[in-house]
């Protein structure tokens, strides 16, 4: 502002012939003309046709098994869940399926939840992150988001605090195949490293402890959630390493879904050993399952999810065959416009009259 | 008419003196009501001022009010003859008098007051008021009473209500907001009662999951709960940022206009100014524009630009093509020219050289016959003060061309011929009026001879033509149809010789009429007429009202742009039709003009109801192909004046005189009216062809402004191609443009420059004032400013075009943008429960309005382009999608949020439908809430900034910036937000830790997002292409042929454009077309009274004349007349009135009688002690048929009657007149000033007062004037 002040003349209060202020700024202005549109449709469709074509044969490499268990074989199970005061009893059933055509590569072991509402707001909300990851105070003091699974009865505080922890699936699976000339074999899940890298380094961590503490003493003065049978600091009997806050699959369950029908990990397959270095030969197998987890009283389903996996994931049909449909409806908006272009169009011809 | 009582603070008006002995110069901020002002010449008088004295002698002074009404002739005041006596400050510093006065009102042409001082009272009349806006001419210094003061003062008074101006887009806006809530009600209603029935049939199964709040354990609470909840997640539908960001973008235009170097005036140095900054985009809608005359078409400089001699034309008839002429140098010519007098042809002057007899008559014609005063403070310095600057150029061209006027005395005329000093004694002044259109001088040159000269309307002028002249005529007015049709200024140029007895005879006559009793004037106009016969042509002038650079091209640009524009002035009607031929508003191949000037509701109903069957005619006519017929019809209807005069009877114009003076004549009796005709409906009003237009004059247009027949009114005028007002009041400009506004729904622009066009700025949409010019009231009022109207092409056709298209664009998208954001969560309602669940994180929620969406769809709010600036103005046509409101509407709105709710569905689903299914590379699925709102957000802002992409036309650096910088901004606060260290802070704000990462680096997702986004562009690429392919709009078009143009990098000819600018292009050739029309360019502004202001001697200088022989010709006063002139319906003269009701005399228009003269008197005066309120005028009725002369003798008689302590007064008064005689002695009579007073401002008391004492109330008053006359 100085220098146009320090002007003098007639001209003192011109403005200046800068391009900005005379919006002269020097521009691209593009149009849609028919030489970049139409063929931009084209390129667009042929692509999609390509994308779609790729991502199709891809998924029918890939194999997928689906195992409703909520009633069937285990219709005696289901049916005692659904009185509350059983609730501590086991109970276990066995489910058997055969494979046709073997699950080459990695096979991944999911189980499913329908109707299961993970995604209410409120339910989500009633967690405490500060707690998960390990801060003394929120372990002693969990968030009030936790409502109603703040404290038990008896007034301790409920670690890990709120209705997502509490509703913790709890069904556990044992996979046999039955190797047609010798006794069932377990096939071996793969129960760690199933989690996100920063879920499992990040987000959930166990409180700080001193190396003469163990998981216990750590926890020690909070209560187990509502509708756990063991504490949290035990979750796992087999690795010390894998209980507490960093438990995988409690991790996993704590990843809420989006969804109210979804999967979750629960395991892979450890292709150490044979007959499954290769994935899961084909045959007979059989589940067993500590059937604990009620989904009766919500009109809900539970199911088993075998499958391998390809560079973009599971067995996902809706991709492909999507790409496939844009890829057909572009081409045949393309054909129109251009026909349209061709018989009644006035680009062009308009114009350049 | 009534006074009021006041109450004290204005009644009792203290008078305070501004510190005297030594004038303080204060801001007029600082004045107040009493206070007493000096006023020097030039000055700009800001407070309605009562003038005490003046430097020039009896207390005159001049003033030009163009400001107020436009008109640019001089006025005379006059101050009482008390107070100017007092001159000199130490004087007036012991003034102490006291003002009663009506209070603050908006009559330009009225004042009502009374001056009490040393016990005794003076009327006070508009005749001794200064008005704020008025311009100081020609006095050198004057001192005033401060009345009125700030917004009491009559200009403001007329400013009318400052209004809260809003766009029209900003009323769409608050309309659609209000539907939006609307919709976001139903929407929450929807979604709650979602949640009531979720949460019986399912909810309630899963409580032992998720209990229900335990107070109200109840899904109808829960429900309850969930609207609210949704009110607020949905919210971000209702755009909060939409306003701010619409500030933004209009500050930035704002920005650019007054940035804008070809709105820069560097004669001026003036720079255009946005003075607002919510109005830009209502500049590109405008369709009706109301403009001043004087100042903004005009510079009101006269300059003397043509002239016929004898039958051969001067002037610049070269063709523009040739070379620029040289301006003549007089200097060596002629000692005493004027270096600022502009003349192109040479040939003039060598005719003037050579002495041809004829050209020597002409100027020397120009040097006499006017009513100009000079000044010449050293010798050779000559300074012409002029009544009217058309005069001014006249006599300025005679004295350049070697015919000097030199000095006048009331009988005298000096002037130097070809340096050769000459002195005519002035027999007499045939004064001008507006009936006689002409004025003429009778003189004797030194050699004796008498000879007449006059100068008037060609109309008038050309009938009173000795027959010889015949070709002559026929030549002279065929040079005079040439310069009407360029719009100049014309009058012919004749003269007389006159025998000594035909002198003598028409001398003795005259005096006859002067003294006649009743209709002096008439018998007066008719002894002029006697003489002013049988003259020899001598030529024509020219004189070219300048108008500003650039106006007829703007006009015709602007009319291109189907804009229409009314011309609203207070000045004369000949004045204003001029201008509109000059600057090619009118033309002489419109179809026809229409003039309303009744006086009655009747007869301007009838002329409106007559012009619209007319035109309906017509129109059918040319519809039919009867182009040649209506052709015939218009030359026909051309009379006179080139105009058809609306009503004969009614008319002001040319009718005939009258000469029996009846008291007023019968108005005309309505005639009896034809059966209305069916009234056309809107539509074929709307459908006229041909081109016409209506000239309106003020009274008429206050019967036209009347609630019955605005529409008859507006569908008439709005059917017309151009509008003239005329006359009319700073009132009455509001009052057209509110009722434009009220029935067209247009949106419209007043543009002016003075301070009567401030209530028109202030009341159209858009106020345009022109800065640079005297004065800052309209300035200050208005909403732009710049100083040139030429510039007003630029700031519609350029920057409001501009500004409309962007705000259309931004606020198609941002609608657009906000309801694919926010509708996502209503899909996702149906999927989580109802339960209020947001689909994104709640940072991306906070930032997307305002961090990853705002600054792209800002800088093309701010930047965008469809056509070059220079294409703009080039093809007009590109304005009317703004004034059709097209780019911006309820369907434009309801497409843009289908396209957004389109959006949104296509965002929802495909992410839902891939990720419920889809697992990452190493197995774990992908349909977790994180994961999904991840991919949500950023298919969202993906495909907003793609659509960015689609809408912007104009991709600067900045744009690029923006889009490139908010894809940017987007992902480095996700990953910022998702990061571990704000986590390990914050651990519950930021639990979508690693979320980001994880996601994005899955293929799946970004095949997602891709199918997502072609999905959601597709067929708005494709709609888009087909809508350009199809039904081209002409700005695609223009941008094609640029686009086109650029490639081949060489320019293809202006042959696209020719075609699509249309018709209306003025060629050149049809520009310089004289049409056959006999229309007469005489628009003479001067004003009646001055010839007798002259040969009074009343307006010379002591020093220039000796007082003691000065002879009144006239027993009448001059200013007299100028008063009557004040108050005869503004047919005549006097400025208009906005209500008619006022003239309490109400005198026909037509009759220029005398009648007027008493009848219309209004200067009361009470010698009641004051404070009574006293009935007005009301000893006029009787007294109308009383002529001024026998008002005195009558009331010398009578004043013996009056009884009572008014009787010393009225003596008091008497004796300082002491020279009251009347008679015919050669002299006339002899009047001091004092008389002259008496006869001005105080016959009427003296009658009054002799009646009324103090201790009678009204009706006495009334009674007893009856009987004293």
């Amino acid at each position: 502002m100085g220098k146009v002040k320090g002007k003098l003349g007639p001209l003192a209060r011109r403005p200046d012939n800068s391009a900005f202020k005379q919006q002269r700024l020097p521009a691209w202005s593009p149009m849609l003309t028919a030489n970049t549109v139409l063929p931009f449709f084209y390129i667009m469709a042929l692509i999609c046709l390509l994308l779609g074509v790729w991502l199709l044969l891809t998924v029918q490499s890939t194999r997928e098994i689906k195992l409703d268990y909520t009633v069937g074989p285990c219709d005696k199970c289901h049916e005692k869940r659904k009185n509350v005061t059983s609730a501590a009893e086991d109970c276990k059933c066995t489910v058997e399926f055969t494979i046709e055509k073997r699950f080459k590569g990695d096979v991944f072991f999911y189980y499913g939840l329908k109707n299961f509402h993970q995604n209410l707001r409120r339910y989500m909300d009633s967690r405490d992150d500060g707690q998960m990851v390990g801060r003394k105070n929120n372990l002693k003091n969990p968030s009030s988001y936790c409502k109603p699974f703040v404290r038990d009865q008896s007034g301790l505080p409920i670690a890990p605090c709120g209705a997502v922890a509490n509703s913790i699936f709890n069904d556990s699976f044992t996979l046999m195949y039955h190797e047609p000339s010798s006794t069932p074999v377990k096939v071996p899940l793969l129960r760690r490293g199933i989690t996100w890298y920063t879920d499992k380094n990040v987000k959930f961590r166990n409180p700080k402890m001193n190396s003469s503490m163990n998981l216990a003493q750590v926890f020690e003065g909070t209560a187990k959630p509502l509708y756990w049978k063991k504490p949290v600091y035990d979750l796992d009997p087999l690795d010390q390493n894998n209980n507490g806050f960093i438990n995988d699959d409690l991790i996993i369950w704590m990843r809420e879904a989006a969804f109210p029908n979804f999967k979750k990990l629960y395991g892979v397959l450890h292709r150490a050993k044979k007959p499954f270095t290769g994935g899961l030969p084909a045959g007979n197998y059989s589940i067993d399952i500590s059937y604990n987890f009620p989904v009766q009283p919500f009109q809900g389903r539970k199911e088993i999810v075998l499958t391998t996996l390809t560079w973009f994931g599971g067995q996902n049909h809706f991709l492909p065959i999507a790409y496939l449909v844009t890829s057909s409806l572009i081409l045949l908006i393309a054909i129109a416009l251009t026909v349209v272009w061709c018989k009644f169009g006035k680009n062009g011809k308009n114009m350049e009259e | 008419m009534t006074f009021f009582k006041f109450p004290c603070e204005f009644m009792c008006l203290p008078l305070f003196l501004l510190c005297w002995l030594s004038l303080q110069n204060e801001k007029w901020m600082n004045v107040r009501v009493g206070d007493i002002i000096k006023l020097e010449n030039n000055q700009f008088v800001a407070a309605d001022l009562l003038l005490l004295s003046s430097s020039e002698p009896h207390g005159l002074c001049y003033i030009e009010t163009a400001e107020l009404d436009g008109e640019t002739n001089m006025k005379v005041r006059q101050s009482v003859s008390v107070t100017s006596e007092l001159g000199d400050p130490n004087n007036l510093s012991s003034f102490d008098g006291e003002v009663v006065c009506e209070p603050p009102n908006n009559k330009l042409d009225r004042f009502c007051g009374t001056l009490y001082w040393r016990d005794k009272k003076y009327t006070l009349n508009n005749q001794n008021m200064l008005l704020r806006g008025c311009v100081l001419r020609n006095t050198e210094a004057c001192y005033g009473l401060v009345i009125f003061a700030g917004p009491d003062t009559k200009l403001m008074q007329n400013s009318g209500r400052t209004k809260f101006k809003r766009t029209s887009i900003d009323r769409l806006m608050n309309t659609l907001v209000l539907w939006i809530f609307g919709f976001l009600v139903c929407m929450c209603v929807i979604l709650a009662v979602g949640n009531a029935v979720w949460e019986r049939e399912v909810g309630s199964l899963f409580q032992s999951y998720l209990p229900w709040d335990p107070p109200v354990d109840n899904f109808l609470f829960n429900a309850f709960l969930s609207f609210w909840s949704y009110v607020i997640i949905l919210n971000t539908v209702v755009p909060i940022s939409l306003y701010v960001s619409v500030e933004v973008i209009r500050l930035g235009h704002s920005y650019f206009i007054n940035w804008d170097q070809q709105m820069f005036c560097s004669q001026c140095n003036t720079a255009a100014e946005a003075r607002t900054t919510t109005l830009n985009e209502e500049l590109g809608q405008v369709e009706y524009i109301f403009s001043d005359k004087t100042g903004t078409l005009t510079q009101n400089i006269m300059s003397f630009n043509k002239c016929s001699i004898n039958g051969s034309t001067y002037g610049e008839g070269t063709d523009p093509l040739g070379p620029q002429p040289k301006r003549l140098d007089f200097t060596h010519f002629n000692p005493l020219a004027d270096l600022d007098f502009c003349f192109y042809d040479d040939t003039l002057l060598e005719s003037v050289k050579v002495g041809d007899p004829h050209t020597h008559e002409f100027f020397r014609l120009l040097s006499l016959c006017h009513t100009v005063m000079s000044e010449e403070k050293s010798e050779g310095e000559l300074v012409y003060k002029a009544q009217s600057p058309d005069e001014g150029a006249l006599v300025t061209a005679a004295r350049n061309f070697g015919f000097v006027f030199r000095s006048r005395t009331p009988d005298t005329i000096t002037t130097t011929e070809m340096g050769r000093p000459v002195t005519y004694s002035l027999l007499g002044i045939l004064d001008f009026n507006n009936i006689r259109k002409r004025m003429s001088v009778i003189v004797r040159n030194p050699e004796g001879r008498i000879r007449l000269y006059c100068k008037g309307a060609d109309t008038v002028l050309l009938e009173r033509l000795h027959p010889c002249n015949q070709e002559l005529m026929n030549i002279t007015s065929e040079h005079l149809n040439e310069y009407a049709a360029d719009g100049l200024r014309t009058l012919a140029l004749a003269y007389r010789d006159l025998s000594e007895g035909e002198w003598e005879a028409w001398s003795e006559s005259h005096r006859c009429a002067g003294k006649a009793a009743n209709c002096r004037e008439d018998h007066l106009a008719v002894t002029y007429e006697q003489i002013e016969q049988d003259m020899m042509l001598l030529g024509a002038t020219a004189i070219e009202d300048k108008l500003q650079e650039g106006v007829p091209e703007t006009i015709a640009v602007l009319s291109l742009a189907n804009i229409k524009i009314w011309v609203l002035t207070g000045d004369k009607q000949e004045t204003a039709v001029n201008i509109g031929y000059s600057c090619k508003m009118l033309t002489d191949d419109m179809t026809e003009v229409f003039i309303i000037s009744g006086h009655t509701v009747q007869s301007v109903r009838q002329e409106l109801r007559r012009a619209k069957e007319r035109m309906i005619e017509l129109s059918r006519s040319t519809d039919g192909g009867k182009e040649a017929g209506m052709e015939g019809w218009g030359e026909a209807r051309f009379t006179g004046n080139g105009v058809r005069e609306g009503q004969e009877e009614g008319g002001g114009g040319g009718g005939e005189k009258q000469l029996h003076c009846s008291s007023p004549p019968p108005p005309p009796p309505p005639p009896p009216l034809p059966p209305p005709p069916p009234p056309p409906s809107s539509n074929v009003m709307d459908s006229i062809s041909g081109e016409f237009a209506l000239i309106i004059n003020g009274h008429s247009l206050a019967h036209a402004l009347e609630a019955d027949m605005e529409t008859e009114f507006v569908s008439t005028a709005c059917a017309c191609k151009a509008v003239i007002c005329c006359r009319v009041t700073p009132l009455q400009k509001a009052q057209v443009v509110e009722l434009i506004k009220k029935h067209k729904r247009a949106v419209t622009l007043a543009i002016g420059d003075g301070a009567n066009d401030v209530s028109m700025i202030k009341s159209a949409h858009i106020g345009v004032g022109i800065s640079g010019q005297e004065g800052i009231q309209a300035v200050l009022s208005s909403d732009y400013s710049f100083s040139q109207f030429r510039f007003l092409q630029r700031l519609l056709l350029v920057h409001g075009r501009w500004s409309y298209l962007r705000m259309c664009r931004f606020l198609c998208y941002f609608f657009y943008k906000n309801f694919a954001f926010t509708m996502v969560h209503f899909w996702f309602g149906f999927f989580c429960g109802f339960s209020a669940q947001t689909v994104y994180d709640q940072y991306f929620i906070t930032l997307f309005n305002i961090v990853y969406t705002s600054l792209p769809v800002l800088a093309m709010g701010i930047f965008d382009q469809d056509v070059p600036d220079h294409r703009s103005l080039e093809y007009p046509k590109l304005y009317e999608p703004g004034q059709l409101n097209l780019l911006f509407n309820k369907k434009e709105f309801f497409i843009c949020i289908t396209q957004g709710i389109y959006t949104s569905v296509v965002l929802f689903f495909v992410t839902y439908a891939v990720l419920s299914d889809a697992t990452q590379s190493n197995g774990v699925p992908l349909a977790d809430y994180q994961t999904f709102a991840v991919t949500t957000a950023t298919a969202l802002v993906i495909v907003v900034s793609v659509q960015i992409t689609l809408d912007t036309g104009f991709w600067t650096v900045i744009n690029h910036v923006f889009v490139w910088g908010s894809l940017g901004s987007f992902f480095t606060i996700m990953f910022a937000l998702h990061s571990q260290a704000l986590f390990r802070i914050f651990p519950s704000q930021f639990h979508f830790v690693g979320s980001a990462q994880s996601t994005l680096l899955q293929p799946v997702v970004w095949l997602t997002i891709a199918m997502a986004t072609a999905i959601c562009i597709v067929p708005v690429l494709a709609f888009r292409f087909l809508k350009l392919d199809l039904k081209p709009q002409l700005s695609d078009t223009v941008r094609y042929t640029q686009l086109v143009r650029q490639k081949k990098r060489k320019p293809v000819g202006r042959s696209v454009g020719d075609a699509w600018r249309g018709v209306g292009s003025m060629s050149e050739g049809r520009l310089g077309a004289r049409g056959g029309s006999r229309r007469s360019g005489y628009a003479f502004a001067h004003q009646e009274g001055f010839g007798e202001l002259i040969t009074s001697g009343k307006n010379m200088r002591l020093s220039s004349m000796a007082l003691a022989n000065f002879a009144s010709r006239h027993s009448s006063s001059w200013i007299d007349t100028l008063r009557r002139k004040k108050h005869t319906p503004p047919s005549t003269s006097g400025e208009c009135s906005p209500a008619p009701s006022c003239v309490s005399g109400s005198a026909p228009p037509l009759s220029n009688s005398s009648s007027v003269l008493g009848g219309s008197q209004d200067t009361p005066i009470e010698e009641e002690t004051g404070a009574a309120p006293t009935q007005h005028a009301q000893s006029v009725p009787t007294s109308s048929t009383q002529s001024s002369q026998f008002v005195t003798p009558e009331s010398e008689p009578a004043a013996p009657q009056g009884q009572g302590h008014a009787q010393a007064v009225s003596a008091g008064v008497f004796s300082s007149s002491p020279l009251r005689c009347h008679g015919d002695s050669a002299g006339g009579w002899m009047l001091t000033l004092s008389a002259v007073q008496e006869a001005l401002f105080g016959w009427k008391s003296i009658s009054a007062r002799t009646t009324a004492s103090s201790s009678q109330g009204l009706p006495s008053v009334a009674k007893e004037t009856s009987h004293v006359e």
